[in-house]
């Protein structure tokens, strides 16, 4: 595989991919690659390293050795804002919501602008940031909510709106670490609905242990276990692959 | 500022200045501006300005811990190097070879004549200029500030780690001033100032004129204050607070925020350094080390930590318990201060701020919607910033 080659079919390519905590590694030689406009579930038992993975395209945490490169540009060497800025956007396990200020302004403080010291003192609201959150907040279910303290939604909403804080910032490649888990049955209906509308035209990476929502969203499935990949393909034939149905889904 | 001000439209100045915050404003400045000057006499009322000296101090903290959850109990090391920036310009005036014939070496401070210095240090030298050392009481403790910050925050040094650091480095900055006793006056500080460019300070035309220039910098202090707390970068500090990883992964450089609102803080603080020594006529290292650091970490608290304004009124509150109670029992003040502040953080977790806010304020408001014709109370406009109890009350749950 050579790097021109990767950085122009694939939006994101994981190649060789280790990360190691104190002899332990969390992460073992992981290669993987994401299409435009696909969407890729990584599955695997608890401990298999998915949350890693994400940590690691996101640069919260840094690779032993291997690379991540996304539209052909090296992302292990990058800090955490430039990532963003290059089109990368983070959904967190537990809804990272400011529970202190409005659904407005969590969206507007995402919305990329300003985003330096100087860009945020002199930032103002005006007409285009006002109507990028309201219509993020349209998508998200939340239009009515827009003056509500953050921290007074219901587990579903919180999600939902970092969600919409992601979605604000147009990210090229979305990465949601388990954005179901805690919902009840009908949120998770209009999440998947809600995922589906917004991943077009974009690539996503999600991390799900709801198999059901699972085959609803994925085009292709990862699984992983104890740092590799186990098993990848459709949902089908993942499915029925017996080492993944002796890890993972047999129990 | 003042062109940004002009600059913004009529939206964007009811979004930086909300009419409780004008009110605010207007009743601190009539406060300090009118009320206490006819009715104190000058004795009491240059206690009053410094006292606000210290005011600075707090309205830093504010931005600084109560927006963006930076705990700094070493702002008395802001607060001091500004002061002795200060004190350096006014004892080298006061230090001329007429006024100094008797020492040993003429023309320099007295207390480098007794530590048997016999020429002036460079680095006193540029404090002969008055506008060097008026940047230099902004910038040094800025710089300073600044490679603190960056060393702490680029590290993501940050809570109880950092508190103790910067506690150190206040208690550092103490042991290296007293111990340099030729170059810094030591224990005593530096005393004995007169003249600010042949004006005597000492005399109470003198201080009333002082009082009202420090006025006057708090006042631009706390409209600065207003203006970066109302910004984006102000929600954006108590984002931080509390999701530092998500503004992370927003896309903004977290470290940069915190070293601007640090150094912000420090810029305050000297400033009423600064006045403190034109007002108290002398600098000494009691104003840097940890116990003075902590008392302004009080009046912050005593105050409310979220309310600029408040901050003002907390300093003024436990400064002037503390000279009437340590008038009648001296040695009971420190028990006396550490109760207050056990009991602030335990029942008013807010402060003064926040009391006014959950029981004075609905009062008020209720009596002037009696007044005026009863309306219904229309939903808030986008525009419409975040009244700060909505954070404040819950402020009391989160750490």
């Amino acid at each position: 595989m050579n790097d021109k080659a990767s950085a122009k079919d694939f939006v994101l390519a994981v190649e060789g991919l280790t990360v190691s905590f104190d002899g332990f590694k969390a992460v073992n030689d992981l290669s993987f690659y994401v299409e435009e406009g696909e969407i890729r579930v990584i599955i695997g038992p608890n401990g298999a390293g998915k949350t890693t993975v994400l940590d690691l395209i996101c640069g919260k945490t840094k690779a032993t050795s291997g690379s991540i490169k996304f539209r052909g540009r090296e992302l292990t060497k990058m800090t955490e804002h430039a990532i963003v800025h290059s089109g990368v956007g983070r959904k967190f396990q537990n809804p990272s919501i400011y529970e202190d200020l409005t659904v407005f302004e969590n969206l507007e403080i995402s919305f990329p602008r300003g985003r330096s010291v100087a860009g945020a003192l002199f930032f103002r609201r005006d007409a285009e940031v006002t109507q990028a959150v309201e219509e993020v907040a349209e998508t998200i279910f939340l239009k009515d909510q827009l003056h509500t303290t953050a921290g007074l939604l219901s587990h579903g909403q919180k999600q939902w709106l970092e969600i919409g804080m992601l979605l604000i910032q147009k990210p090229d490649l979305l990465m949601l670490d388990e954005p179901v888990a805690g919902m009840s049955v009908a949120e998770r209906k209009r999440t998947a609905e809600l995922l589906n509308r917004i991943t077009k035209g974009r690539s996503v990476v999600v991390i799900e242990h709801d198999m059901q929502f699972v085959e609803d969203i994925a085009h292709r499935v990862t699984v992983m276990h104890q740092g590799k990949t186990l098993s990848e393909g459709s949902m089908d034939r993942v499915k029925v692959d017996p080492k993944v149905v002796e890890v993972y889904l047999g129990h | 500022m003042s062109k940004l001000v002009v600059g913004m439209s009529k939206q964007g100045f009811k979004t930086l200045f909300p009419k409780a915050d004008i009110i605010y404003l207007i009743i601190l400045g009539l406060l300090l501006g009118v009320f206490l000057p006819m009715t104190l006499d000058i004795f009491r009322l240059n206690l009053v300005g410094k006292y606000l000296t210290y005011a600075f101090v707090a309205v830093g903290l504010v931005l600084c811990w109560g927006y963006g959850g930076i705990l700094s109990l070493g702002q008395g090391v802001f607060f001091g190097l500004g002061g002795y920036c200060m004190a350096m310009f006014l004892k080298l005036e006061s230090s001329n070879p007429e006024a100094t014939k008797i020492q040993s070496t003429p023309g320099i401070p007295d207390f480098m004549d007794w530590n048997q210095i016999t020429e002036l240090p460079w680095f006193w030298e540029p404090f002969y200029s008055l506008p060097f050392t008026i940047l230099a009481i902004i910038l040094v403790p800025s710089i300073f500030a600044y490679i603190i910050a960056v060393a702490m925050f680029k590290r993501r040094v940050g809570g109880v780690y950092f508190a103790i650091i910067t506690q150190a480095i206040a208690s550092i900055l103490t042991i290296l001033i007293i111990g340099q006793q030729g170059y810094t006056g030591g224990v005593n500080g530096i005393t004995d100032l007169r003249t600010l460019l042949g004006w005597d300070i000492r005399t109470d035309q003198a201080k009333y004129v002082l009082y009202y220039v420090n006025f006057i910098c708090l006042m631009l202090c706390l409209l600065i204050a207003q203006f970066v707390r109302k910004s984006k970068l102000g929600r954006l500090l108590v984002a931080m607070r509390g999701r530092e990883d998500r503004v992370r992964f927003s896309g903004y450089d977290v470290s940069s925020f915190k070293i601007f609102v640090f150094c912000l803080g420090a810029a305050f603080s000297a400033v009423g350094g600064a006045m403190f020594t034109l007002q108290v006529g002398f600098m000494s290292p009691s104003f840097v080390g940890i116990v003075p650091s902590i008392e302004m970490v009080i009046f912050c608290a005593v105050g409310g930590r979220l309310s600029i304004y408040g901050a003002v009124y907390g300093t003024l509150l436990v400064n002037w318990a503390k000279t009437s109670f340590s008038e009648s029992f001296p040695e009971l003040w420190l028990f006396a201060m550490g109760a207050m502040f056990i009991g602030v953080v335990m029942a008013f977790p807010s402060g003064l701020a926040g009391v006014y806010k959950k029981h004075i304020e609905p009062f008020i408001a209720a009596g002037w919607y009696g007044l005026k014709k009863p309306r219904p109370k229309s939903p808030p406009k986008i525009t419409a910033p975040i009244p700060a109890d909505n954070w404040t009350s819950r402020e009391e749950v989160s750490p």
